[in-house]
């Protein structure tokens, strides 16, 4: 995976944050306070911009130039916490002009744990952990299996995400609803399905 | 600014998801606590909604810091996220304590001349200050 292929995984992530916006922010109405997708939305959108005006020498250049925006333009906790997972991810790829599927598992394990170290959620939290971690297991498992890793990530991502539901939210905004945030879908658990959906999709391109 | 023997004071930053809020605790504290102490609000994101804007609170650890190093006082989730970022070991460091009483205690401290250490435990030393007694 070259340096074109990173771009062309964010302008995927752009362009579903776009159409499921929506959604995003219907979950977040339900038990956070409304503006996860459109936050979501600015942030994707910003990193479009920023990776056309400075188009960037390495998919690590990619990946922190993108985690960097985010930090700067999504203004909520999500733009903190992704920010930092493809910041950790850059570092972790170094200035590797080619990146194997070993070193994006190691890159995404990276992602994982400057997520956790960041928002100190564990799995079972009800947040974007509970999709990130089983993904990123999944993709290392079938990285040694020499399986189908996006495509193992992003299933892992998506049943994560749903198994958020019943779950009783113990970080962020959620967490002073108590058991009333139990039956609503985590939005960051959810965006970041789409996101390692998106991650697939590039690679079959 | 500097202490009465000429030594640097620590800087304090309020990081909020509100404009409004940060300043306002900001003109509180200096009130109580004293206007000699540099204390920068970092409120609201950059269009001026709610929220959390980076670039406006590294600007304002830059304007806090008069070199004894700068402590952020975050009020709740982005917030306490983007401080933790933008923290450097033992310059720039996140106080998890109230924001009011939090703020007033490391003001307070912080214009004494205490080191960070002391500011920031004066600070946290706050969180169990009873209202009633």
């Amino acid at each position: 995976m070259d340096t074109p292929f990173f771009t062309a995984w964010f302008e995927e992530i752009t362009d579903v944050v776009a159409v499921q916006r929506e959604h995003l922010t219907e979950l977040d109405a339900a038990i956070g306070d409304a503006d996860h997708g459109a936050n979501l939305d600015r942030g994707f959108k910003a990193v479009r911009e920023a990776l056309a005006a400075k188009p960037p020498a390495s998919p690590g250049a990619a990946l922190v130039l993108a985690g960097s925006t985010l930090i700067r333009k999504v203004g909520g906790a999500s733009g903190p916490l992704y920010g930092t997972a493809f910041r950790e991810m850059g570092k972790a790829v170094g200035d590797a002009p080619e990146v194997s599927p070993e070193l994006l598992a190691e890159a995404l394990a990276a992602a994982l744990a400057g997520v956790q170290k960041l928002g100190s959620a564990e799995e079972g939290d009800k947040t974007m952990v509970d999709a990130l971690a089983p993904a990123v297991r999944a993709f290392s498992q079938a990285v040694r299996d020499g399986g189908d890793a996006p495509e193992a990530a992003a299933r892992a991502a998506l049943e994560g995400a749903a198994a958020t539901i019943p779950l009783t939210a113990r970080k962020g905004r959620a967490s002073y609803l108590g058991p009333r945030s139990a039956g609503h879908e985590d939005p960051g658990a959810a965006s970041t399905a789409l996101i390692l959906e998106a991650l697939r999709a590039t690679g079959t391109r | 600014m500097t202490g009465g023997d000429g030594t640097p004071m620590v800087g304090i930053v309020l990081v909020s998801h509100s404009a409004g809020l940060a300043a306002e605790v900001v003109a509180l504290a200096a009130a109580i606590g004293g206007h000699e102490v540099r204390l920068v609000a970092a409120g609201g994101t950059d269009e001026g909604g709610v929220g959390t804007s980076a670039d406006k609170v590294a600007a304002a650890i830059e304007e806090a810091d008069a070199g004894a190093g700068v402590i952020l006082i975050p009020d709740l989730g982005s917030s306490v996220l983007t401080a933790r970022l933008l923290a450097e070991p033992d310059s720039v460091v996140v106080a998890d304590v109230p924001f009011v009483e939090g703020t007033i205690a490391a003001v307070v401290t912080a214009g004494a001349g205490a080191p960070m250490e002391a500011v920031l435990a004066a600070a946290e030393e706050a969180r169990s200050f009873r209202k009633l007694g």
